[in-house]
C-alpha cells in the first residue's frame, strides 16, 4: 500500500467546557477504508468536522496533511475542492430538483453562468454507471428510496472528483439489502484508488469492508487496528470502544422497589416520512415504583423514537402497542393526556424540545403545569415565581434571578431549569432522555442525585443514556436496543460495559439467529 | 455561551430584602429588561415634543387630542389583536378587509334592513368571530401558513365587501351608532369649566393605578422578591400621576372622554391582564417562543392559535364598525392598508418577528407612535408621500435597534 494520503497530527479541539477531542492522530493511506469507532460522543463526527472545514483552521490544534501538503481549510468548500468530500448521516440532497442537478449542485457544468444540460446529463450518466445505480439522471431525488439517494450523494462526491469520501453512519437508514449495496460499492471506489473513512456502529459491517479501525473514546484515539487477513473480531474493537472509566461517583440508593408500575408492550412505530421503515419495532419493557431502568443503545436505535411516541405520540406513526399504568391501560394520544397520567418525559434536546429559551426561569418551570400556580385561569406570578425559587434552592439552579432568561444559562443549568419542571408537574412516571448530555461533571453528579432520589420517592424512572458506565452506575435494570427493537434486558449484577455492547451492536440478522 | 454568576445559597425562608443595590444599578437593570418597551415610550415622548415645538403647541391642544384618539381608535384595536397574532409566532393580512367586510355588513343590516343598532353591532361582531375562526380553523387545524391563509381572506373579505355593498357606499347611520367613534361621555353635574365626568374618571383611574401598584409592591416583599428601590418606585409613581392628571384635564377642557377612549381603555386592560396574567395567555406566549417544547409540555397549541385567530377575528370587527361609525358609511374602499399600520404597530411596539415577544401595551405605544407621526406631520405640512417615507424609516429603525440591542446583549 502507497504511504499516507491523510494525516491528522495531534488534533485537539474544546467547546466551552468540554475537551472534544485531544491529541488525536489518524493516518489513512491512499485505497484505503478506515473505519472510526466508538461510542456517542466519543468525538467521531468532531474529528470529521475539522477534517473537512466545518470548524475552521484555527479553531482547533494540530495540524492536517493531505497528499503530503498541509492543509488550512476556512470551510467545506476549501476541503472539497482538495478533494475531501464528507457525506452526512442526513441527506444533503433537494428532493424537488432531479439525480443530475443534485449531483452538480454548487458544481454545475456552466459557462457564463448558464447551464449546459447536455454536459451536465451525459457526466452524470456515466457517474450513474460508475455507482451502479440504474436511474435516469432526469428522476426527481425525492422518487427515489433512501438507499438509492445515498449513492446520489457519492454520485455527487465522485463528480467532485473524491480522493477521500467521508461517510457518517452510511448504512444507518438503510435496510440490509441496500447496505449490502452500498459496502460493495464503497470496495469498488477503494479498488479506483479512493480512501474512505467510516463513521459506523455496525461492526459486522466495519468487519466486512474496514482495513484499519481507529477506536475514539472520550475524545482520545485509544487504538489503531490494522485488520489482517484474518478478519477481526466484534469482541476486539467493543473491547477498545468501552474501556471507559467510572469516573464519577453515584449516590447511594437504598433500593425499596415495589410492584410494577409502568409497562410498555410491542409498541412500533413508523418513520414520519419513510413509512416503510419501523423506527421502532414491537419495544416492550416495565419499570417499578421506585426503581430506575436504563435504555442502552447507539445512535438510531429508536431509543428517543420510543420514549416520544409513548409521551403523546410526539414522534413517527404510531403503528402498534399499548401502555399500561399500574395494570391499567391508559391512554397516552396526547401529550395532554400522557401529562395528565402522571408521564413525563425530559428531552435530549433541551434547548429545541426542552425549553422556551426567551422566557425566564420561572415561567418554563411552571408551563407543564400552570394550573398549579393558578386560580380560575389567572396565573398567580408571586405563587410561581416562588416555586421556582424553591426549585432554584434545591436544584442548585446557578443564576442571579429566577427571572434570568433561559438561553443565558449554561448547559448543566439548563437541563436543571428543565428537570425542575418536570418534577414539578409531579409525575409518577420519568423518562430521562440523555439527563446528562454536554454539561459539566458537578452538574452530572447533582442530577445523578435528584435521579436518585425521585427514585426513593416511589417514582418509576427510565432513564436513556449513551452513557455506559452512567447507566451502570444508576440504573436497577437495563435494557438495551438495537434497529428499533429491544435486543436485551440486563440485571445490574449481571451488566459490564461489554456485555451491554454486544446486546447494542446485536443488528437484526445476528439478533434472528440468535432466537 | 454567556457565563453565569455563582450566587452562593442565602439563608432559605427569611424574606430578605435583597442586597440593596445602587439606584442607578436597580435602574439599569430595570430598563435593561424591557428596554424595547421603555425606548419606544422615550421614543414617543420624544415625538410628541418635537412635534409641540414644531407645530407651536398646536398638538397637544385638547381638540388636537381628541382627534387624535379618534383618528387612531380603529388602529389601535386591530394593533391589539395583530400583537396576540404575532406573540403566537403568526401574522394576519386579513384584518383590513375583515374590517370593511364588518363596517358593510353592519351597514346593510342597519340602513337597508333597519335592525336596531346594538344588535347590528352584535351581529356584525359574530360575524368577525366567524371569520377568524374559519381563518383559525386553516391555520391551525390544517397547518396551512398564516401568511397564505390570512392573504386568501385579505381577497376574500374584501370581494365580499364589493358584492355586500355592490360598490356603493351605505349611509347615514343612527345617532347611536355613530357615537361609538365620534361620541362622547355625557355632560353631568355643576356647570364648571372642565368636562365632570372625565374628572371623576381620570382621579378614579389614577386611584386604582397608584393602588395597584402599591399592592403589587406589597405581595412581592412579602415573597421576599427584589424589589425596585423606593426612590425609583415614587418616581415611576410621581410620572404615572403626572401623566395621567395632565391627560384627563386636557381632554376635560374640551369635550371630556371620547367613547372610543373608553372602548380602547377597556380592551388595554382586558387583554392586557389576559397576556400577563392568564394560562391561554402564557400559553400563547409559550408557543411563539418555542413552539415544539411548549407542545411537548403540554401546551394544546392548536387550540391556543385558533382562539388566537378567532379573537383577532372580533376585534378586527369591532375595528370596523368604529370606523364605519366614524365615516358614518359603509363603504367598499374601507380599511385598505390597516392591516400593515397594524402591524407596523406591534413591531415598533416591540413584538419580536420569530413570535414569543410583545405586549398589548406595546403595541399600543407602537400604534400611538405611528398616530402621533401622521398627525404631527399632517399639521406641520408635510405631504403624505413623504410622511410614508418616514414611517417606513421609523418602523425599520425601531426593529432594527432592537436585533441590534439583542445581538450585543449576545443572545
Amino acid at each position: 500500500m502507497a504511504g499516507p494520503v491523510l494525516e491528522m497530527r495531534s488534533i485537539s479541539k474544546s467547546f466551552p467546557g468540554v475537551k472534544a477531542l485531544s491529541e488525536v492522530n489518524l493516518s489513512v493511506s491512499a485505497g484505503e477504508v478506515h473505519a472510526l469507532c466508538g461510542e456517542n460522543g466519543a468525538g467521531k463526527s468532531t474529528l470529521m468536522k475539522v477534517l473537512s472545514g466545518v470548524y475552521p483552521h484555527g479553531s482547533y490544534e494540530g495540524e492536517i496533511l493531505f497528499e503530503g501538503e498541509p492543509c488550512r481549510f476556512k470551510d467545506i468548500r476549501a476541503s472539497e475542492q482538495r478533494g475531501i468530500v464528507i457525506i452526512h448521516q442526513e441527506l444533503a440532497l433537494v428532493p424537488y430538483l432531479s439525480i443530475a442537478e443534485n449531483v452538480f449542485l454548487g458544481n454545475e457544468h456552466a459557462s457564463r453562468g448558464i447551464i449546459s444540460w447536455h454536459r451536465t446529463l451525459t457526466h452524470a450518466a456515466e457517474l450513474l454507471r460508475r455507482i451502479g445505480l440504474d436511474e435516469s439522471p432526469q428522476t426527481r431525488v425525492a422518487d427515489l428510496g433512501v438507499g438509492k439517494q445515498q449513492l446520489v450523494e457519492i454520485a455527487k462526491a465522485l463528480a467532485k472528483k473524491v480522493k477521500l469520501l467521508i461517510l457518517d453512519e452510511p448504512t444507518a437508514a438503510l435496510n440490509d439489502e441496500d447496505s449490502l449495496k452500498l459496502l460493495d460499492l464503497i470496495l469498488e471506489l477503494k479498488a479506483q484508488g479512493i480512501a474512505c473513512v467510516v463513521i459506523s456502529h455496525k461492526l459486522n459491517e466495519i468487519a466486512r469492508v474496514a482495513d484499519t479501525v481507529t477506536v475514539l473514546r472520550d475524545g482520545r484515539a485509544v487504538e489503531t487496528i490494522a485488520i489482517g487477513p484474518e478478519g477481526i473480531s466484534e469482541e476486539r474493537i467493543i473491547r477498545g470502544m468501552v474501556g471507559r472509566d467510572l469516573e464519577h461517583r453515584y449516590p447511594e440508593r437504598t433500593r425499596n422497589i415495589g410492584e410494577v408500575a409502568f409497562e410498555v408492550e410491542d409498541w412500533s412505530v413508523r418513520h414520519p416520512i419513510d413509512q416503510q421503515r419501523m423506527v421502532v419495532d414491537g419495544a416492550s419493557l416495565n419499570v417499578r415504583r421506585g426503581e430506575i431502568v436504563g435504555i442502552a443503545g447507539l445512535m438510531g436505535a429508536g431509543r428517543t423514537e420510543l420514549a416520544m411516541s409513548v409521551f403523546g405520540r410526539s414522534y413517527g406513526r404510531w403503528a402498534a402497542g399499548t401502555v399500561r399504568l399500574h395494570g391499567r391501560e391508559i391512554r397516552t394520544r396526547t401529550v395532554p393526556e400522557a401529562i395528565g397520567h402522571g408521564i413525563a418525559y425530559v428531552t435530549e434536546d433541551r434547548k429545541q424540545l426542552g425549553l422556551n429559551l426567551i422566557d425566564d426561569i420561572s415561567r418554563n418551570i411552571s408551563l407543564s403545569a400552570l394550573g398549579k400556580v393558578a386560580r380560575f385561569g389567572r396565573v398567580d406570578r408571586h405563587e410561581e415565581a416562588r416555586v421556582a425559587e424553591s426549585f432554584r434552592r434545591t436544584m442548585n439552579i446557578k443564576a442571579p434571578t429566577v427571572f434570568t432568561r433561559t438561553g443565558t444559562l449554561s448547559g448543566g443549568n439548563q437541563q436543571k431549569v428543565v428537570l425542575s419542571k418536570w418534577i414539578f408537574a409531579g409525575p409518577e412516571v420519568l423518562i430521562l432522555d440523555e439527563p446528562t448530555r454536554g454539561i459539566d461533571i458537578g452538574a452530572k453528579a447533582e442530577i445523578y442525585t435528584v435521579i436518585a432520589e425521585l427514585a426513593a420517592q416511589g417514582k418509576a424512572v427510565l432513564v436513556i443514556s449513551s452513557e455506559l458506565p452512567e447507566l451502570l452506575g444508576l440504573c436497577d435494570r437495563i435494557y438495551t436496543m438495537a434497529e428499533g427493537r429491544i435486543t436485551g434486558e440486563v440485571d445490574r449484577a449481571d451488566a459490564t460495559q461489554e456485555s451491554l455492547m454486544r446486546l447494542m451492536t446485536m443488528s437484526a440478522a445476528s439478533s434472528n439467529e440468535q432466537v | 455561551m454567556a457565563q453565569t454568576e455563582i450566587i452562593p445559597d442565602s439563608s432559605p425562608k427569611a424574606p430578605q430584602a435583597g442586597p440593596s443595590p445602587s439606584l442607578g444599578g436597580a435602574l439599569a437593570r430595570a430598563l435593561r429588561g424591557n428596554v424595547r418597551q421603555y425606548g419606544m415610550l422615550v421614543a414617543l415622548a420624544l415625538i410628541v415634543l418635537l412635534f409641540q415645538i414644531w407645530t407651536d403647541g398646536i398638538l397637544l391642544q385638547p381638540l388636537n387630542i381628541t382627534n387624535l384618539i379618534q383618528q387612531n381608535g380603529y388602529i389601535l384595536i386591530l394593533a391589539i389583536g395583530m400583537m396576540i397574532v404575532i406573540v403566537a409566532g403568526h401574522i394576519d393580512l386579513s384584518v383590513g378587509s375583515l374590517a370593511a367586510f364588518v363596517g358593510a355588513a353592519a351597514a346593510v343590516m342597519m340602513v337597508k334592513h333597519h335592525v336596531p343598532w346594538p344588535a347590528a353591532m352584535l351581529g356584525a361582531l359574530a360575524i368577525g368571530a366567524l371569520a377568524g375562526a374559519w381563518q383559525g380553523f386553516w391555520i391551525a387545524y390544517l397547518g396551512i401558513p398564516s401568511f397564505i391563509v390570512t392573504l386568501a381572506g385579505m381577497l376574500l373579505f374584501r370581494g365580499g365587501t364589493q358584492i355586500l355593498l355592490q360598490g356603493q357606499s351605505v349611509a347615514p347611520f343612527p345617532k347611536g351608532f355613530q357615537n361609538i367613534s365620534s361620541g362622547f361621555l355625557p355632560e353631568v353635574g355643576p356647570h364648571t369649566d372642565y368636562h365632570n365626568l372625565t374628572l371623576l374618571l381620570g382621579l378614579a383611574v389614577l386611584g386604582v393605578a397608584i393602588l395597584q401598584e402599591v399592592r403589587g409592591r406589597r405581595r412581592t416583599a412579602s415573597y421576599g422578591l427584589e424589589l425596585l428601590p423606593l426612590g425609583l418606585f415614587l418616581a415611576k409613581l410621581a410620572v404615572v400621576t403626572a401623566a395621567v392628571l395632565v391627560f384627563t384635564l386636557l381632554l376635560a377642557s374640551y369635550h371630556g372622554v371620547p367613547i372610543v377612549l373608553l372602548i380602547l381603555g377597556a380592551l388595554l386592560v382586558g387583554f392586557g391582564y389576559l397576556m400577563r396574567n392568564s394560562i391561554i395567555g402564557r400559553h400563547t406566549y409559550a408557543i411563539g417562543g418555542n413552539e415544539a417544547a411548549a407542545e411537548l409540555s403540554g401546551v394544546k397549541s392548536k387550540r391556543v392559535v385558533f382562539l388566537a385567530f378567532t379573537t383577532m377575528g372580533v376585534l378586527a370587527a369591532l375595528a370596523g364598525l368604529v370606523f364605519a361609525a366614524r365615516l358614518n358609511a359603509g363603504t367598499p374602499q374601507a380599511g385598505i392598508n390597516f392591516e400593515l399600520e397594524a402591524i407596523a404597530a406591534a413591531f415598533i411596539g416591540g413584538a419580536s418577528a420569530s413570535g414569543g415577544v410583545g405586549t398589548v401595551l406595546g403595541a399600543i405605544i407602537g400604534g400611538l407612535v405611528l398616530g402621533v407621526l401622521n398627525n404631527g406631520m399632517s399639521l406641520v405640512g408635510i405631504g403624505t408621500d413623504y410622511q410614508q417615507v418616514i414611517k417606513g424609516l421609523v418602523l425599520l429603525a425601531a426593529v432594527g435597534f432592537d436585533v441590534y440591542n439583542k445581538r450585543r446583549a449576545g443572545s
